[in-house]
């Protein structure tokens, strides 16, 4: 133990590994000392799933070397891994939802002690030793499928603790956690860095957990592009590094002195939601809707597509009044309405790329009930085109593309569809930074063309870059207006707080 | 957690069982008895050893349906075997010779699922017509009336024997003590030993289990090799218990068992299950079968009987989880 001071925990260099010809890892060298925290950054891409992997035993690099706490390692296979003491926690966290949270957590370490038989005692001890050890108060005996997304990557986060982890890589750990819960999750890492152990975050969304990390390491396409300490880094900076170019996020064009009033939204009201919300938006105008969990602001994107019956309100687009839960109603009014969480609600997964966007254009390409399948797919590929969705193969599922080219599928489907008014919620959850300024010039592009624009969202930025006015909820009324180019993510922040 | 959980399908068969019992007893005084209740004991043993091993597979995240043929196949070449080799020992060999011929098939079944990662569901409805098939073809049709002396004495051996006060014998044959020993080593694996505990890891996330370092392949053998081996038992106990071995019989019966262990709670994505909740659909299932004629209904009602008894069963638990999640959303 003692030489391992000098040693660091992992050390790893000229790492190098390709995929039928495509170099996924060139010579990537990084070391991790016990009790030090790793931010692992770069996009989908970049090569930090492979690293993950290499460093887990699940593949092999074709070249370069591996050694833990200063013994070069042969061949690596996850057991060697896991032995080591490198444990992953995925995305997913890989829990059993059908066993106690105590089985769970004593899961690994049992079956790497290769006992055969089972006993009850001991798990729950193990357990409860775990939970007190990172300072959580969880129920050992409440099945792991009833928990919050935050207590299950906590149970995760005991498993690996549970075999004896020296190092703990976590793939996209804030990703669905809130703010708050994201804070108890730092808390925990600087516990544990106290008692030795070594954390290695990836991710694309670093800038939560740079305060608790010593390294900050980027990858770009493969390549290490810097390594330097945290404190040198910002949410700026990690960006550009990230996607080799300056992300500089410009504000909208003005809208036209005389363009038209598109929507016009008055006294919707829907009791515990939101109450009383008026305001109006102009054709080419891009809107903000911002507020903090429990503000309403999902419930109220959710009504102005009539996925929410409100209780009462008027709706109405151009000179025509919408009527209101009517999801049909509202897409033949013009509306489109990209969804907060595209996975379950706006995509067929399993389908393929080209039936996703083809599937909101059946009426126009149906005649007595047959479809033109021809030109159904011309008209989808045309949009996939325009909206540069990167996808080898437009008959892949949907799923096979990554966070940013998804949501482009969706943008695509409404596109298609030639709508007067784009409702988009949370337009850029789960793509990452070059996909996002995408998604904002794809905005700015729209609005250019005399589309209205929602964009409903908590991540400030976002809003400053692409909005010209900004609406701030709070417990379900709109409390301010701030023009975008007039505010600043502090001030705008404090509103949403105060 | 000591208050009666009315969500769970155990709870929901017991009750349904109870006032079955009372309402047959209320048509019929003589249903309450002891030969109803050995009549309904022995009627459980082969259903209930099939339901064991369809529990273990349902657990383990996979459907097995071939499980009515391996017995079919075990029970048939057994006493086929026997009859032309050995027509004098022991019963015992009968059932280890039943058992090494469903292993044997079940092994077939996980090299297809475990070996080629193929859809349990797929792999077993092939092996289900091709082990039977195989059978009818090569092994032959006819009846074998006259069963290996093994196998006609252990038909003759019973646990329990009585005469009721109205003169009438009632007994419950050895063959129950066989269910007994398949129940208490089942729930031993699935409950005492890390084997049992990667079974429900499986079931519970497949794909989980893989990256936490669960043999999942050979756990996969391990299930469909033991179901096979429970399958040949029930075969080798059904022929003996009817005192002839029929090649038609048996097959058709796997989507009541599956039913059965549906009805107790168990779900067909697997990683949820329990014996208890096992039997208690088995008993339904069979005293439903046993009891009907009770009432006056005609045998011919049994599988709507049935069917309701399951879409009720399993329904009402599913319809209470997501009123129970609609309201926390």
């Amino acid at each position: 133990m003692s030489s391992s001071h000098a040693m660091p925990l992992i050390s790893i260099d000229g790492v190098t590994k390709t995929y039928a010809g495509i170099t996924a890892l060139d010579d990537v060298g990084l070391t991790i000392g016990a009790g030090e925290a790793v931010c692992l950054a770069g996009e989908n891409g970049s090569g930090k799933s492979t690293l993950i992997k290499i460093l887990a035993g699940v593949e092999r690099p074709d070249r370069g070397r591996i050694g833990f706490a200063g013994v070069e390692q042969g061949p690596l296979n996850p057991r060697l891994s896991a032995a080591a003491g490198v444990m992953v926690i995925f995305q997913d966290f890989s829990l059993f939802p059908n066993l106690s949270v105590a089985e769970n957590i004593a899961f690994s370490a049992s079956l790497a002690s290769h006992r055969r038989l089972f006993r009850r005692s001991p798990v729950r001890k193990l357990a409860l030793a775990t939970l007190n050890r990172v300072g959580v108060d969880l129920d050992p005996d409440a099945p792991v499928e009833t928990l919050s997304v935050a207590h299950k990557q906590l149970v995760a986060i005991c498993r690996a603790l549970a075999c004896d982890a020296r190092l703990i890589i976590m793939d996209e750990p804030t990703t669905a956690l809130t703010e708050r819960e994201v804070r108890v999750l730092l808390d925990i890492i600087r516990r544990l860095k106290a008692d030795g152990v070594a954390v290695l975050f990836v991710s694309h969304k670093l800038a939560e957990v740079l305060e608790v990390c010593e390294k900050v390491v980027v990858l770009r396409n493969g390549r290490k592009v810097i390594e330097g300490p945290a404190a040198e880094f910002d949410a700026a900076s990690l960006t550009r590094h990230m996607t080799g170019r300056d992300v500089a996020e410009t504000p909208p064009d003005p809208v036209p002195a005389d363009a038209p009033v598109l929507l016009q939204v008055r006294n919707l009201t829907k009791a515990g939601a939101f109450e009383d919300v008026t305001f109006g938006l102009r054709a080419g105008e891009v809107l903000g809707i911002s507020g903090l969990l429990g503000s309403g602001r999902t419930s109220l994107a959710k009504a102005l597509f009539g996925l929410v019956l409100p209780d009462g309100g008027i709706m109405t687009v151009g000179d025509h009044s919408v009527p209101l839960g009517d999801p049909l109603a509202a897409a033949r009014a013009g509306i489109g309405y990209v969804p907060e969480d595209r996975l379950t609600e706006g995509l067929f997964l399993m389908q393929s790329i080209l039936r996703n966007v083809g599937v909101g254009r059946l009426d126009a390409h149906s005649s007595a009930g047959m479809l033109d399948f021809a030109a159904l797919g011309r008209d989808a590929t045309d949009w996939l085109r325009r909206l540069s969705v990167k996808a080898p193969d437009s008959a892949a599922p949907v799923r096979s593309l990554s966070g940013g080219n998804q949501q482009r599928v969706v943008l695509a489907r409404w596109l298609a569809r030639n709508p007067r008014l784009l409702v988009l919620n949370g337009p850029s959850v789960g793509v990452d930074v070059g996909s996002k300024a995408d998604i904002h010039g794809i905005i700015r592009d729209l609005s250019r063309r005399g589309l209205g624009v929602i964009v409903i969202s908590d991540d400030l930025p976002e809003l400053l870059a692409t909005c010209h006015r900004i609406l701030v909820m709070k417990a379900g009324r709109i409390t301010g207006e701030v023009a975008g180019r007039e505010t600043t993510e502090a001030d705008l922040a404090h509103r949403l707080a105060s | 957690m000591r208050h009666v959980d009315f969500s769970r399908n155990e709870t929901l068969v017991a009750l349904v069982i109870l006032a079955f019992c009372a309402a047959a007893t209320l048509a019929d005084p003589a249903f309450l008895s002891m030969p109803t209740l050995t009549d309904l004991l022995r009627g459980g043993i082969v259903l209930g050893i099939f339901a064991v091993a369809a529990l273990l597979v349902l657990i383990s995240g996979g459907i097995d349906v071939s499980f009515t043929a391996i017995a079919a196949v075990s029970m048939y070449s057994t006493a086929m075997a026997l009859n032309t080799f050995a027509p004098g020992v022991p019963w015992g060999v009968a059932f280890a010779l039943g058992m090494t011929i469903g292993a044997g098939l079940g092994c077939i079944n996980a090299v297809f699922i475990a070996g080629f990662g193929l859809p349990t569901l797929i792999v077993t409805l092939g092996t289900l017509s091709m082990f039977r098939g195989f059978m009818l073809a090569f092994i032959g049709q006819k009846q074998i009336t006259t069963l290996p002396s093994g196998m006609r004495e252990f038909g003759r051996m019973m646990m329990i024997r009585g005469t009721n006060p109205d003169g009438s014998f009632y007994s419950l044959p050895l063959a129950f003590a066989f269910l007994v020993g398949a129940v208490v080593l089942t729930w031993v694996i699935l409950h005492r030993t890390m084997l049992g505990r990667q079974v429900f890891a499986m079931g519970g996330s497949l794909e989980s289990a893989r990256r936490v370092g669960v043999n999942v392949k050979g756990a996969q053998f391990f299930v469909y090799i033991y179901v096979g081996a429970l399958a040949g038992l029930a075969g080798v106990i059904h022929a003996s218990m009817t005192r002839v071995a029929n090649p038609f019989d048996l097959v058709g019966l796997e989507l009541s068992v599956i039913a059965a262990v549906v009805l107790g709670g168990a779900r067909l994505a697997g990683g949820y299950g329990t014996l208890t909740g096992t039997l208690l659909g088995v008993a339904l299932i069979v005293l439903v079968r046993n009891s009907l004629i009770v009432f006056g209904i005609p045998s011919t009602w049994q599988s709507v009987a049935v069917g309701v008894l399951i879409l009720i069963g399993t329904g009402l638990p599913a319809w209470q989880a997501k009123r129970a999640a609609a309201r926390a959303a």
